[in-house]
């Protein structure tokens, strides 16, 4: 029974182990298989063998941007006698995500383990990790795992008898979720405001205090683990087409399993959101009315271009599928932050939130950005209150159209297309709040056309 | 009297500043603001910005522009319990809206506010990556969540305590 169930949730090479009892203990983690990429990699692979293998695998960035991880090792630069670094990306802050903090809550050895193998193929003897500061506790278990590896020899000097020495750092943020951006992320590392630098230079050439560095998210560096166990080309032939291997999803909003899944990227949306082994339907028996299926900075959809793409067809829990259509009736698999709404939310409401996290995250740097947030901010907020006017759409289209593209870094577009796409898809909701602004605080719009069928037209 | 880590603290700033390579101590300025909002009543004074300016070598400037960047540090005191709420979207889908008002009911604090007793604090903060399990809110190092009307009294009770 149990393993027909197994099978048909799809292969897990992150989770499989997550809730063995104690997992987050070097003993059990150990006795469970884990280290084993370090021993290979480090006593039968060069560090190129172990980038090439990452570069096979297809493994593509899980922050969000999902940029090809080995192809961004390679661009490391390797100039002789400068130190090279590794920093894992744990600010995991977008709006809808907390995939990593499960991650590193209950098996941070795996996050450890890979950070090792990784090390060794960048040559970073001295690695990382940069953790929103309000994940506090963690800190502790990280530390706890990373002692338990150095005292166990996987840390330290001459690991395993290979020559090679690493060591790795825990560091706290202090809330800024600009951090995210590797650039920031860099100089809050080297005690500064979390300003992104302007690129290039890229911290492949030019990063933590000047030298070449790879910053990568956890999930990305935890799935070096099973590509160097498997090989690369194993864990290419699970997903379909770019979007290899497993994907870790954090679903949240209306639905009755909220939680952190790992997926093989080869079920449809419809099957994620509805069965029992993902988020189990939605409350109450509520309907869907609208998801935004990467991260609060991804293009919301209504439920009928969600389930569906615009040509008809199935959508799927991919990178390809999830972004059909492009801007115009697609969206993206950004960080995995799948957020559902059901037909009682306001997506006007739920735009003003996001315009708000926006602007109190802008940093301040770029004027489209630092300005235009807080215009959009206000202009929603007046909407939702009923004191809109009509022109006030058309007013929040022009600004964001104005930040996209015009910032140093991708915060303006980030915060651009959410207000973007709840306009492009929700225009008459809003209309209706302009339109009635008193019964628009009694009652919400409601599910209106958003879930019927999509009349094809080719 | 005058700002002044304990051993013990002066000993974690050494360990801290140990983690960079030689002369790079700035980069320990997160952490130790961390720890000294903790050692010196949950926030950072003027003196204490100055004080740990000179224990990193750092010109005062440079810890002020990072401590008023940071959300997490206080610049003003706070209460003793500080209750810091998430409203961005995933969380006000789930009522966080409902649990704001109804701290504003028990203890007749707004955000930014702190109760005259100097027990509460409440402040409103955006996505603290807890969506699943939302509404919720952070209480010095833990998360609370799936807060409830019940829970809120529950916390409250306790902290009383």
């Amino acid at each position: 029974m149990l393993k027909a169930e197994s099978n048909r949730m799809g292969r897990k090479l992150l989770l499989d182990k997550a809730h063995v009892e104690n997992i987050r203990l070097y003993e059990v983690y150990r006795r469970e298989g884990g280290y084993r990429s370090v021993e290979k990699a480090l006593k039968s692979m060069s560090p190129d063998q172990v980038t090439d293998e990452v570069k096979k695998s297809g493994l593509r960035g899980r922050g969000g941007a999902g940029f090809p991880a080995g192809l961004k090792w390679s661009f490391l630069a390797k100039p002789e006698g400068v130190p090279r670094y590794l920093v894992v990306n744990a600010d995991e802050s977008e709006p809808g995500t907390f995939k990593d903090r499960y991650l590193m809550e209950f098996i941070p050895h795996l996050l450890i383990e890979g950070m090792i193998t990784s090390s060794y193929a960048l040559g970073s003897t001295t690695s990382y990790i940069y953790i929103r500061g309000e994940y506090a506790w963690i800190v502790d278990i990280l530390e706890q795992a990373i002692a338990e590896a150095r005292h166990n020899g996987w840390l330290g000097k001459n690991i395993l008898g290979s020559g090679f020495d690493c060591d790795i750092h825990v560091q706290r943020g202090a809330g800024a979720y600009i951090c995210g951006e590797e650039t920031a992320l860099l100089e809050s590392l080297e005690g500064k405001r979390g300003n992104p630098r302007i690129k290039p230079p890229f911290p492949a050439v030019k990063g933590l205090w000047g030298c070449p560095t790879v910053v990568n998210n956890v999930e990305t560096i935890a799935a070096v683990v099973p590509i160097i166990n498997e090989g690369g080309e194993e864990y290419a032939k699970i997903g379909i087409g770019k979007s290899t291997g497993t994907k870790l999803i954090s679903a949240c909003g209306n639905i009755n399993k909220p939680g952190v899944y790992e997926i093989d990227m080869t079920i449809s949306v419809e099957e994620f959101i509805y069965s029992d082994e993902y988020c189990g339907g939605i409350p109450n028996g509520r309907k869907l009315k609208a998801c935004i299926p990467g991260g609060s900075s991804v293009p919301i959809l209504p439920a009928n271009l969600l389930l569906k793409t615009a040509k008809g067809e199935t959508r799927l829990m991919n990178y390809e599928s999830l972004a059909d259509g492009g801007f115009a009736s697609g969206s993206m698999m950004g960080s995995g932050g799948f957020i559902v709404m059901d037909d009682r939310q306001c997506v006007v409401r739920h735009t003003y939130t996001l315009a708000r996290f926006y602007r109190h995250e802008s940093c301040g740097q770029c004027s489209p950005c630092r300005e235009g947030t807080g215009w959009m901010e206000k202009i929603l907020w007046n909407i939702e209150t009923g004191k809109g006017k009509m022109s006030d759409i058309d007013l929040l289209w022009d600004i964001q159209r104005k930040i996209e593209g015009n910032t140093i870094c991708p915060l303006g577009d980030a915060a651009a297309w959410p207000v973007a796409a709840a306009i492009r898809h929700f225009r008459d909701e809003f209309e209706w709040h302009v339109n009635h602004p008193e019964e628009a605080q009694t009652r919400n719009y409601g599910l209106a056309h958003y879930a019927d069928p999509l009349v094809l037209t080719a | 009297m005058p700002v002044q880590f304990s051993e013990t603290a002066l000993a974690e700033v050494k360990r801290l500043v140990a983690r960079y390579p030689e002369g790079k101590q700035k980069s320990a300025l997160l952490p130790v603001l961390h720890l000294a909002q903790e050692q010196f009543g949950g926030w950072l004074s003027t003196e204490t910005l100055d004080y740990v300016a000179s224990l990193l070598q750092l010109s005062p400037i440079e810890v002020y522009e990072v401590a008023t960047f940071y959300s997490m540090y206080n610049l003003q005191p706070v209460g003793k319990h500080v209750f810091e709420v998430c409203q961005t979207g995933p969380c006000m889908l789930n009522g966080s809206d409902e649990i704001i008002e109804y701290v504003w009911e028990k203890l007749g604090i707004r955000p930014g506010q702190t109760t005259t007793d100097g027990l509460f604090t409440l402040k409103t903060v955006e996505c603290l990556g807890a969506c699943g399990y939302a509404p919720m809110m952070q209480m010095g190092k833990h998360y609370r969540e799936h807060l409830t009307r019940d829970k809120v009294d529950q916390i409250i009770a306790e902290s009383r305590k």
